[in-house]
């Protein structure tokens, strides 16, 4: 049957949804990252579907898209500075070992 | 007369009070006495200047109220007012207290003399007078209240002078408790009555309850509860607050307790002005009383009456001369008591009121004589038991004059003050009721017998042993005698005054007539106590224990005060400290107390399991967030839609 | 069944499953990878969307840049050879529970909704045209955005070098 919106909703919703089980699932904090990432894919693939099926006389969806992209980009670069700071003063990036802010 | 001279008569001593409490310690040590009977001198003056500008007017002596001050109102009518109630017996109270407190302040000049806390002794003494002027001047029944309690206050303070003495902190407490008990009853019908007549002024109380006819008076006689007008349940509790304060029968146990206070104290406080308190009230509230509720006055009556004889008998067997002294001051109020519980309102039955006033008068100067001279006694011996005493007429002469001077007008023997005084009572009594005449005839007899019992013991009897520790060998100075002098003058000469033609139950002059028969029983029966007592007591021998061994049981009894106190002790201890104390302190400490404790555990304890909520893992807390988010979700998509 | 349909369900299939794999797989290295092929498999979709320079950028940043990063880190972190050690059974469970039922519950959504599509032309997604609209300041311009996401670009740059400047006392 010819792909339309409904399949792509569906990748994008299942990829979300794979995202969200890795970043529940995983200790290492670099694989939290990774999960983040495909949330953020999920997202943008939605923001486009909808551009594309929806609104194809506007383009705010694919701008959407492009910022988007951008501050994933910024924002992992910080996660990954953050990540070697923690690497430093802990030695290990389990995040188990970082809770200190408990009762 | 300008109204400063009225305010300045109780604030002249509240003015001592104040100057001597705070300063009298650090800076006039030895000046404190002077300053205090300084105070007191010129407020007497002030008093007799006011009494005898009010009594020398017309012959009708009108209720006035020269000075009033509104302080808390409560709703249109009910206020407590502070003001300055003018009326015959205000008066007469005023130069009563005035003159005994100005004695017993030159009288406490030698007997305190070197004392260590004499500036506070001093101090105490003028709060008492001001707070006895206030009673007497008030002019609102909650002001009566208010210095009813100052003046327990007072009593307090003057009986644990001595605070080191274990005996004196508890007769303190102990006088302070039974008469607080009493203030119960006496607030609960203070609320009783402002509630019937609405207002608690006296002119205004006086004048709606008796006026018949009028809306209060018969409102307060229809609305009853359990079978008695709420008039009768106000009076009645009213009476019980007096009888409290004036040690009738039987909430008498704190007055021979209070003798512990210093003698001075004894002659003021417990003698003449305080435990009088309760007959001025029934005084004051006379029209009420005999117009309105006369089975309240009945029951004056025959308290009082009681009060006189269970006293008498008492006395006959201490042998400790304050306490003697206490059970007669006891006796003694009982007749002013039973005298207004006789007397009617209006013309010649209102002989009793006049009476009673008029024994007031005459008892105060004689029995503060009478503690006086023990006191000069107690000085010289330095004991209190009559055992140690004997043969003293020619060791200290003026005492011994002024004393025999007091017991023979407390014995009703013409021509001194108390034979008037008690005949006009004995005349009241036998007009109102003849029960009580026959009670207060037999009492009679047997005061002058114990009085002169006491007299007997201390001047006659055995030869003095100095033996025990050296007292002073002499009387003491003039500055105790001159009280007691002036006091022997009031004792014998006060009898003549012609009291009913200024105090009197409506305000017209009664004639006080001597009627020869009927004294004659009453004086022989005070002289067959006399002669009894010589008998007995004169010379030194075994009369009376044998008369004592032949009353056995009686005797022991009434040697041990008819066990009251012991009963007291039994009900409070085992009955009320028990059945109710005990459970009430069980019910405080475990469920009240428990109760809270139980609120802090219960948080302390939800806290602990939830406190594991917060591990620090944030991928946790995403799946409580995640969890919660897809419920939010199925709520508001499926449930509200 | 033309071809055009292929391609789109094998690259589907791709994204989804190096996405799967990528989330449990307990060497590093190899979840690395598994992103960056699920990655190119996102860029491929946008190409099979006619959306060409979003797939370009998309490869350009994620897949050059993302991706990279990630393995530096895990280099500098020291993490290449060794094994993860194995998650805790209820925890994988929970986590499984907890996105299935999210996952079942937006499709239900989604599948329960009807989209409208708008009567409207379709305007030609060009470079051109984007630049067009991305720096004009009216007729709906997104002139401002870009430049507050480069003042963003600024402060993370800025921000990632003071947070990971390794200090002189901590010379170890």
């Amino acid at each position: 049957m010819q792909p339309g919106l409904y399949h792509i909703l569906f990748i994008s919703t299942a990829l979300f949804f794979i995202g969200v089980y890795g970043f529940l699932t995983r200790k290492n904090l670099v694989t939290m990252l990774m999960s983040i990432e495909l949330v953020l894919n999920s997202v943008n693939l939605n923001f486009i579907a909808f551009n594309k099926y929806l609104w194809p006389h506007k383009m705010d969806g694919l701008f959407f898209t492009l910022f988007i992209i951008a501050i994933a980009a910024a924002e992992a670069a910080v996660a990954i500075a953050i990540i070697i700071n923690l690497y430093r003063s802990h030695n290990s990036i389990n995040v188990e070992n970082a809770e200190e802010l408990k009762y | 007369m300008p109204a400063i001279i009225y305010i300045l008569i109780p604030f002249l001593p509240l003015a001592g009070f104040v100057l001597l409490g705070l300063f009298g310690k650090k800076y006039f040590k030895s000046a404190s006495g002077w300053i205090g009977t300084l105070l007191m001198l010129v407020s007497f003056i002030l008093a007799v200047y006011v009494a005898y500008d009010y009594f020398s007017a017309t012959s009708i002596f009108p209720r006035n109220v020269p000075v009033k001050y509104t302080w808390l109102v409560f709703s249109e009518n009910i206020s407590i007012d502070m003001g300055i109630l003018q009326d015959p017996i205000s008066m007469m109270m005023i130069v009563v207290v005035t003159f005994i407190s100005l004695m017993v302040h030159i009288y406490s000049l030698g007997y305190m003399k070197g004392e260590e806390r004499y500036p506070t002794y001093y101090s105490f003494l003028s709060l008492f007078t001001f707070s006895m002027l206030g009673l007497v001047l008030a002019s609102n029944l909650f002001q009566t209240y208010i210095f009813w309690e100052l003046v327990g206050v007072s009593s307090f303070l003057l009986i644990g002078y001595y605070y080191d003495k274990p005996s004196a902190v508890a007769a303190a407490k102990k006088a302070f408790i039974v008469t607080r008990f009493a203030d119960l009853g006496f607030l609960i019908g203070i609320l009783v009555i402002a509630n019937t007549s609405d207002t608690l002024d006296y002119n205004t109380l006086i004048a709606t309850l008796t006026s018949t006819g009028s809306e209060q008076a018969s409102s307060a006689a229809a609305s009853t509860f359990l079978g008695a007008s709420a008039l009768t349940w106000g009076t009645a509790l009213i009476f019980i607050g007096g009888a409290g304060k004036s040690a009738m029968f039987p909430l008498h146990i704190w007055l021979p307790d209070a003798m512990e206070g210093p003698t001075p104290v004894s002659a003021l406080i417990h003698a003449a002005t305080m435990v009088v308190a309760g007959v001025y009230l029934v005084a004051r509230l006379f029209p009420i009383f005999s117009i309105n509720t006369p089975a309240v006055l009945d029951i004056v009556g025959w308290v009082g009456a009681i009060s006189a004889v269970f006293a008498a008998i008492i006395a006959c067997t201490q042998t400790d001369i304050k306490r003697i002294l206490a059970y007669s001051t006891m006796s003694q109020i009982g007749y002013m008591m039973f005298a207004l519980g006789v007397a009617g309102y209006g013309g010649e039955s209102g002989l009793g009121y006049t009476a009673s006033m008029f024994h007031l008068f005459t008892h105060a100067m004689f029995k503060a004589l009478l503690f006086l001279g023990a006191g000069v006694v107690i000085h010289y011996v330095h004991s209190n038991d009559m055992k140690d005493m004997g043969g003293l007429r020619k060791k200290m002469p003026v005492t011994h004059i002024t004393f025999l001077i007091a017991c023979l007008a407390i014995a009703g023997i013409p021509p001194f003050a108390g034979f008037f005084s008690k005949e006009e009572i004995l005349l009241a009594a036998y007009n109102g009721n003849t029960i009580i005449y026959w009670i207060a005839l037999i009492t009679s007899g047997l005061t002058a017998f114990y009085m002169f019992r006491l007299y007997f013991s201390i001047f006659w009897n055995k030869p003095y042993q100095a033996d025990h520790h050296s007292g002073h060998k002499s009387e003491g100075g003039w500055i105790m005698l001159f009280p007691l002098l002036v006091l022997a003058l009031g004792a014998a000469g006060s009898g003549f005054i012609p009291f009913g033609k200024y105090i009197n139950t409506d305000g017209i002059p009664l004639e006080s007539h001597f009627h020869l028969q009927f004294s004659i029983l009453p004086v022989a029966l005070g002289l067959a106590g006399i002669f009894m007592a010589m008998w007995l007591y004169k010379k030194q021998n075994n009369r009376p224990e044998k008369l004592a061994a032949s009353l056995n049981g009686f005797y022991k009894a009434a040697y041990h005060k008819f066990y009251i106190d012991e009963i007291y002790l039994f009900v409070t201890k085992k009955i009320i400290f028990n059945l109710i104390g005990r459970p009430a302190a069980w019910f405080d400490k475990n469920v009240v107390d428990g109760l809270v404790n139980l609120a802090g555990n219960t948080t302390t304890a939800v806290s602990e399991s939830i406190k594991k909520l917060q591990s620090g893992r944030i991928q946790q807390y995403a799946i409580y967030f995640l969890f919660g988010a897809i419920g939010l979700a199925i709520l508001f998509i499926y449930i509200w839609k | 069944m033309n071809g055009s349909d292929i391609i789109f369900y094998l690259l589907a299939a791709m994204t989804l499953v190096c996405g799967l794999l990528a989330v449990t797989t307990r060497h590093i290295f190899r979840a690395a990878v598994f992103l960056l092929f699920s990655l190119i498999g996102v860029a491929g979709i946008y190409f099979w969307l006619q959306y060409e320079f979003i797939a370009a950028v998309q490869i350009v940043v994620y897949a050059g840049g993302i991706a990279v990063l990630i393995i530096f880190s895990i280099f500098l972190t020291q993490q290449a050879g060794d094994k993860l050690p194995k998650q805790r059974i209820d925890r994988k469970i929970f986590g499984a529970l907890a996105a299935f039922c999210g996952f079942a519950l937006v499709m239900i959504q989604v599948y329960g909704h009807t989209f409208f599509e708008t009567e409207e032309g379709e305007v030609t997604v060009s470079v051109f045209n984007i630049g067009k609209k991305m720096l004009s300041i009216t007729d709906g311009g997104y002139a401002l955005p870009f430049e507050i996401i480069s003042m963003l670009l600024l402060a993370a740059m800025i921000g990632c070098i003071v947070i990971a400047l390794r200090t002189k006392k901590e010379n170890s």
